[in-house]
């Protein structure tokens, strides 16, 4: 016989859950992870680069895993930097998951790291709804790609903690307009700070280092407004006292159990506009 | 193209609640898709019924109820459709610091419907899931 089984379960609940157990536990150890999006070519990898090999300059613990469909290219160009880095193929998969993050941290990962740099695949699309438990989520664009990208991937720049604009040294040449990209960026995500940076002029080199450093000793991250839709429970008194991060993309997202009282005491994504017991930890 | 994995996340779980309830077929899935989840809904149709086959939700329908995104501005009490691309700042008092998504970022299961095994016979009707 045929019947209707009510199941209300967030479709990504699995990655959701598996990203916060990993911010949990990398918040433990000290680590704090920044996810690096964005279209194939808006030069992460080079920036990326120059903010390793400025950290270890410094004497700042930090690691980077890449990701990409194919080659070996990117993690051989980071390693350049001498820090410890991973390369993950993905096997056509477009974007990283949180589960498959865990594995490749398992036993790679050095005791002590205080910043792991997670460049994703090159895609504005698919990695934008997965939650990696980062605490630091950048989008990147560079000067080349167009005012409008934030409208035409409102997605990833509406999740986004930090914005940064790559290639500046070319932006006259192909006339970026740098006050119309903002606009566009406050339209999806108010208050979202941008960064403008080359690494051929060395404009903005080493802003990301800072920011990242910031939010690993406990500076609240942007909490973008697309991150953080209203509890379907709060009406009912609760559902408050927890909000959720970017990657943390379907709010109600928990499975249900039919029990909507769960909910408290876990930790969500960064982005936190309240302590995350979690979070907080990190050094 | 994400669609895929989605398709599989859904099928994945639509597979582990009907094994758990002891389904035979699943003939029906229903998901709420909102505005802002990222998830082009033809796409995840074509995606999903790839996903399907071979599955207990062979052949199974899909059927999408899309939410439109909206948001409320605490400082006026003003609430909007936020559009595609969304506007988060608000329309009426430009502002956006106490901006806050109603909805739009859905992306659930809703309900299923499938076969009972035939052990389990006759057309029992309370709905409630165990699992
Ligand atoms: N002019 C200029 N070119 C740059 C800059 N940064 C990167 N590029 C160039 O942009 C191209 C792509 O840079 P990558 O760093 O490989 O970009 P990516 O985002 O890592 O690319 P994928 O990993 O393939 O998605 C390379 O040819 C870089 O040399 C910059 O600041 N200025
Ligand atoms: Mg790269
Ligand atoms: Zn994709
Ligand atoms: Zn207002």
């Amino acid at each position: 016989m045929c019947r209707v089984v009510d199941l209300q379960q967030a479709v990504l609940a699995k990655n959701d859950g598996a990203a916060r157990a990993l911010r949990a536990e990398l918040a433990s150890r000290g680590t704090t992870v920044v996810n690096l999006l964005s279209s194939p070519g808006s030069g992460k990898t080079a920036l990326l680069e120059r903010e390793l090999s400025l950290a270890r300059e410094r004497g700042v613990p930090v690691a980077a895993l890449t990701a990409d469909l194919a080659t070996e290219n990117d993690a051989r160009r980071l390693a350049r930097s001498g820090v410890p880095v991973k390369q993950v193929l993905t096997d056509g998969l477009c974007h990283l998951e949180a589960p498959m993050l865990g594995r490749h941290l398992d036993g790679w990962l050095p005791e002590g790291t205080r910043l792991l740099f997670v460049e994703n695949v090159g895609n504005l699309v698919c990695p934008a709804s997965y939650d990696l438990g980062e605490a630091l989520r950048v989008v990147l664009a560079s000067v080349t790609e167009g005012e409008d990208k934030p409208l035409k991937y409102p997605t990833a720049f509406g999740l986004a903690q930090l914005v940064v604009v790559t290639k500046t040294d070319i932006a006259e040449a192909v006339e970026f307009d740098e006050a119309a990209f903002r606009a566009n960026v406050q339209r999806v995500n108010p208050g979202v700070e941008v960064l403008l940076t080359s690494v051929r002029a060395d404009q903005g080199v080493g802003l990301l280092l800072d920011r990242a450093l910031a939010v690993g000793s406990g500076t609240r991250a942007h909490a973008p407004v697309m991150a953080h839709q209203r509890h379907e429970g709060d009406h009912h008194g609760h559902g408050h006292g927890h909000e959720h991060g970017p990657g943390h993309t379907h709010d109600h997202d928990h499975d249900h159990d039919h029990d909507d009282h769960d909910h408290h005491g876990q930790d969500h994504g960064p982005g936190h506009g309240r302590p995350d017991p979690a979070v907080a930890q990190t050094r | 193209m994400h669609e895929m994995s989605i398709a599989m996340a859904v099928v994945g779980q639509v597979e582990e609640a009907a094994r758990a309830g002891a389904a035979s077929a699943v003939r029906r899935v229903e998901l709420q898709v909102g505005e802002l989840a990222g998830v082009v809904p033809d796409s995840l149709a074509f995606c999903f019924e790839l996903a399907c086959a071979g599955t207990v939700l062979e052949g199974a329908e899909l059927v999408t109820r899309s939410v439109t995104a909206s948001a409320r501005c605490a400082d006026c009490a003003g609430a909007w459709a936020v559009g595609m691309p969304p506007d988060l700042c608000c329309p009426v008092c430009g502002r956006a610091t106490e901006v806050e998504l109603l909805t739009g970022r859905e992306l659930r299961i809703l309900n299923v419907t499938w076969e009972d095994a035939p052990a389990a016979d006759s057309c029992r009707e309370p709905i409630s899931e165990e699992a």
